[in-house]
């Protein structure tokens, strides 16, 4: 495997203008000779279906939900970064830049970065002209918010609902796509492999999910825009379908997968009520901007949060990190609540929670300003928990919710199969090893719209028109795999359904795998993954046929997926022998429990290569270089 | 908590179906409805029976994905919420409950409690949005939106298109959902130089659909798990009547 990330050379300021100068471009009348598939309908794979389509390619667009707008995107709540300046506050494209890199906690490569926060403005700028509805001070210019990691208020939003609101925006561009004619939309159709024939991709084979036909889809390139891999821990703030079936295919077909082990623990999540519970709800991370966060000094105090007075408090993360206070980047807001609970000063169910206090800020700004920015969360926090916030306050504790880690790409967003791209957060490029709050959007829409549409054209430029048709006998091959498998998914005949084979998965990858690391816990959960796998192929119980619609079916092909995928991501945590964002390895800290990162001997992205089930994969090395960004040690105090 | 559930099968598109009757025990009052269903379907798997089908995916009330008729009413008896938003608490322990699927003209069932609601899709592919391409747009700020413009579009924008509204409809009409759309785009400066098309082309599409008419009943917003106003589809009906007038004046 050959790990070339194609950054062009020059001064950082200059790379992406001039790697665009150079790139070659597909005619205008030539471009419809070219067929692009493209994965996934969420802000990745939703803007850069549209944009290519524009731009006249013949675009195939496929998710598994019934309507492209309901992708897993919909759910992001808190807001979107921009390089705006908007507020006067000092900001600018360099200090997005440098707070990511520095966020990432110096595992990305900084021309990617770079060109993230470079394409940030003209996000906002299109956005708007879709008709997105940004709130608005009341002059009717953009308003923005502050969030975690950074010190300047660069966070546009749409209520809590600013995921819903882009999403939208992709999905009517989409569908002006549709109706014209260049998108052709599959949805309700999963992509189950793809398909590889003399070292480039070919296209896909997928299934229908209703009648459950298995067809070939063939193609000039392919992109695979299908999210992140949280739900291999069972709970986490991802909707219930996503998966990490696309990505993992494609690296078993030959994609490097890049940092597996960089997973994001967001702090502020609901813990979980009991065994019954399906999803972590997530409260968005903008609550930080007003609520503060405690736990009683006296542990095990059990006392309601009203009966303990102000002198009992211990506002942790504004006593251990003085400059930064509540809005220290995720992972160290997660690390400082796990370790408050461990020390027995938890709150909640099982000692699992902290609070997160609103009467501060209520008292300050009043009830009505609290609620207008605020409001849709509290009620759904007030919902599912039964406690009203504006009462009392939030108990929250760590909940998996973002992957950094994802399929290896070069700058043009390539994975290491030549015509396989690879963008959101399905790919590793831009968050390192930990991601700042309101970046995941960004990078998203940067991807599909800004980047990826460019790039392709490169691509296609350079390699031509795949000559190998939906009917060669690599597509044939490839069916009659996915085809065996679904029959032998069938007749396992066992007595244990998909999601129990999940939820101990899971339960072992929160354990073994989630916040806190260690060898020992790595090396248990390597010797289980087979086991458990081994046990799932012999007894997994999937009733019904392959010719219907059938969602255990589905689930079981994806607990199935997770089942290879958890055993290299808990290898990748083992060889990571540092700590670094949300990658804890508690042997690895410093004297005052802070992540320990040693850059002489981990500065570089970890690539696995595929060598079979249960082998061994080899391990690649993308050396990592800080050329504008001093590599240093992260401090938040 | 104890239920006796009564749930529509149907084996496919074409088959007949039928309610059938399953008793669940043990059930928490913090257990969600469909957390519920999970657990009665991780029974039926266990006994090699065809668990019950049905949508879902964020389970935050945010994606529309989930599409339950509970005791009558799309989502459930409760206001504001959608169907992955119920908890059992708002049950009495040994109630009888309901389950279909949302049924509509427009909606054909395709197994259990699952419908195919991409009739919703077409009518956004209509005309449902700003024409505007990639790129090349002008700064964010050039022009100012007054707050409460925003405000009202963000209301209308709010729309999450379940489809609950034609559900509820006697009718089965559409005219919420898609005067959520057309009222979104009206409230803002980019949506005004489409505006007379858009709404023209949204609703023929709407009615090539096979939806019905509105005939002013409100169960639509009664049903509505975001509370979309019915307000907005007089604003549909006012910009239609305008956009026919002048396509005949033209
Ligand atoms: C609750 C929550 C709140 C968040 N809030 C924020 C926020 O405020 N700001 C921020 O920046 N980020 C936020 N994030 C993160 C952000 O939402 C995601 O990282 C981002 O939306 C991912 O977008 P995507 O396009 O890469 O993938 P997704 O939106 O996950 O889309 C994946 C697509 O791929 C398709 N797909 C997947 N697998 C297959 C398959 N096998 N076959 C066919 N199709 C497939 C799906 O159908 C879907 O269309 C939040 C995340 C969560 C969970
Ligand atoms: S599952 Fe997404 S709205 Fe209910």
């Amino acid at each position: 495997m050959q790990l070339d990330a194609k950054i062009p050379a020059g001064p950082i300021q200059d790379k992406w203008d001039r790697h665009r100068q150079e790139m070659k471009l597909v005619n205008p009348a030539n471009k419809r000779k070219y067929r692009v598939i493209v994965v996934g309908t969420g802000l990745a794979g939703g803007s850069a279906a549209a944009s290519l389509g524009e731009l006249g390619y013949h675009v195939d667009c496929f998710c598994f939900q019934d309507s492209p707008r309901r992708a897993h995107s919909i759910a992001a709540q808190g807001g979107i970064n921009a390089a705006k300046n908007y507020p006067n506050d000092g900001d600018s494209i360099w200090r997005l830049f440098y707070d990511t890199v520095k966020g990432g906690d110096f595992r990305a490569r900084e021309a990617n970065v770079y060109r993230l926060a470079q394409v940030s403005n003209d996000i906002i700028d299109q956005c708007v002209a879709q008709g997105v509805p940004f709130a608005r001070e009341y002059g009717g210019l953009l308003d923005n918010r502050s969030f975690g990691g950074a010190q300047v208020s660069r966070t546009f939003y749409a209520r809590g609902q600013t995921g819903q609101q882009l999403l939208l925006g992709a999905y009517q561009a989409l569908a002006r796509q549709i109706h014209a004619k260049t998108v052709t939309m599959h949805p309700r159709t999963e992509l189950l492999d793809v398909v590889v024939h003399e070292g480039r991709a070919r296209g896909i084979v997928v299934r229908d999910l209703v009648t459950g036909k298995i067809s070939s889809h063939a193609a000039d390139a392919v992109v695979l825009a299908t999210g992140g891999y949280s739900n291999v821990f069972f709970l986490s703030t991802n909707a219930k379908g996503c998966n990490v079936t696309a990505t993992w295919r494609a690296h078993r077909r030959g994609a490097g997968f890049a940092n597996p082990c960089f997973t994001q623990i967001h702090p502020t999540g609901i813990p979980p009520s009991g065994d019954h519970v399906s999803k972590t709800t997530l409260m968005s991370e903008s609550l930080r901007n007003d609520g503060r966060v405690w736990v009683p000094k006296k542990p095990g105090d059990k006392r309601a949060a009203a009966q303990i007075p102000e002198s009992e408090r211990d506002y942790y993360l504004e006593r251990r990190y003085p400059s930064f206070g509540n809005l220290v980047p995720r992972d160290v807001a997660s690390r400082a609540a796990k370790e408050r609970c461990d020390s027995g000063h938890g709150v909640g169910p099982g000692g699992r929670g902290v609070f997160l206090d609103f009467q501060d800020a209520i008292k300050r700004l009043g009830r009505d300003t609290i609620a207008a920015r605020y409001g849709n969360l509290f009620d759904m926090y007030h919902h599912i928990v039964d406690v009203d916030p504006y009462q009392a306050p939030m108990v929250i504790y760590p909940a998996p919710h973002y992957t950094m880690g994802g399929l290896w790409v070069d700058y043009n967003l390539m994975s290491t199969i030549p015509g396989l791209h690879v963008i959101g957060e399905a790919n590793f490029s831009d968050h390192g090893a930990n991601r700042l709050g309101a970046s995941a959007l960004m990078q998203g829409l940067a991807d599909g719209y800004f980047v990826l549409p460019y790039t392709i054209g490169d691509y296609l430029a350079r390699a031509g028109n795949s000559d190998v048709k939906a009917d060669h006998a690599a597509f044939q091959a490839v069916e009659r795999e996915v085809g065996e498998r679904i029959k032998k998914l069938l007749g396992v005949g066992g007595k244990r359904s998909p999601d129990s084979f999940h939820q101990e998965l899971g339960r072992l990858m929160w354990d073994k795998c989630g916040m806190g690391r260690t060898a020992e816990g790595l090396n248990e959960a390597l010797a289980r993954i087979p086991a458990l796998r081994e046990e799932f192929w012999r007894d997994v119980a999937v009733p019904g046929t392959g010719d219907t619609l059938n969602q255990t079916l589905e689930k079981a092909g994806r607990v199935a997926d997770f089942l290879e995928f958890a055993e290299t991501m808990c290898l990748d945590a083992l060889e990571r022998a540092e700590s670094c964002g949300g990658h804890f390895r508690e042997e690895y800290q410093t004297k005052e429990g802070e992540a320990l990162r040693r850059d002489d001997e981990f500065c570089y992205g970890a690539v696995w290569e595929f060598r079979g089930v249960g082998e061994r994969p080899a391990l690649h090395k993308e050396p990592l270089t800080f050329e504008n960004v001093h590599l240093s040690t992260r401090s938040y105090k | 908590m104890r239920f006796t559930l009564k749930v529509w099968r149907q084996a496919g598109p074409d088959a007949p179906g039928a309610m059938q009757s399953y008793e669940v025990d043990g059930i928490t009052p913090e257990t969600s409805f469909l957390e519920m269903i999970d657990l009665l379907n991780e029974r039926l798997i266990a006994e090699g029976k065809d668990p019950i089908a049905f949508e879902h995916d964020c389970r935050e009330g945010i994606c529309g994905m989930c599409s339950m008729v509970i005791d009558g009413v799309p989502h459930s008896p409760e206001r504001a919420v959608t169907t992955c938003q119920v908890h059992m608490r708002s049950f009495r322990d040994g109630d009888e409950i309901h389950v279909e699927p949302f049924r509509a003209r427009a909606f054909p069932v395709l197994r259990d409690l699952v419908v195919d609601r991409g009739a919703l899709d077409r009518i956004i592919e209509a005309g449902g949005y700003v024409s505007v391409k990639t790129g090349g747009t002008p700064d964010a700020n050039l022009i100012p939106v007054a707050h409460a413009d925003a405000e009202r579009a963000m209301d209308a924008a709010s729309c999450i298109g379940c489809g609950a509204c034609v559900a509820a409809c006697p009718n089965a009409s559409a005219m919420l959902f898609t005067a959520a759309k057309v009222a979104h785009l009206a409230h803002l400066p980019q949506g005004q130089v489409e505006r007379a098309q858009r709404v023209r082309a949204m609703v023929e599409q709407m009615d090539a659909e096979g939806f019905g008419n509105c005939t002013n009943h409100y169960e639509c917003m009664a049903a509505c798990p975001k509370e979309i106003d019915v307000e907005f589809i007089a604003l549909m009906n006012r910009d239609y009547l305008k956009a026919s007038l002048a396509a005949d004046d033209a």
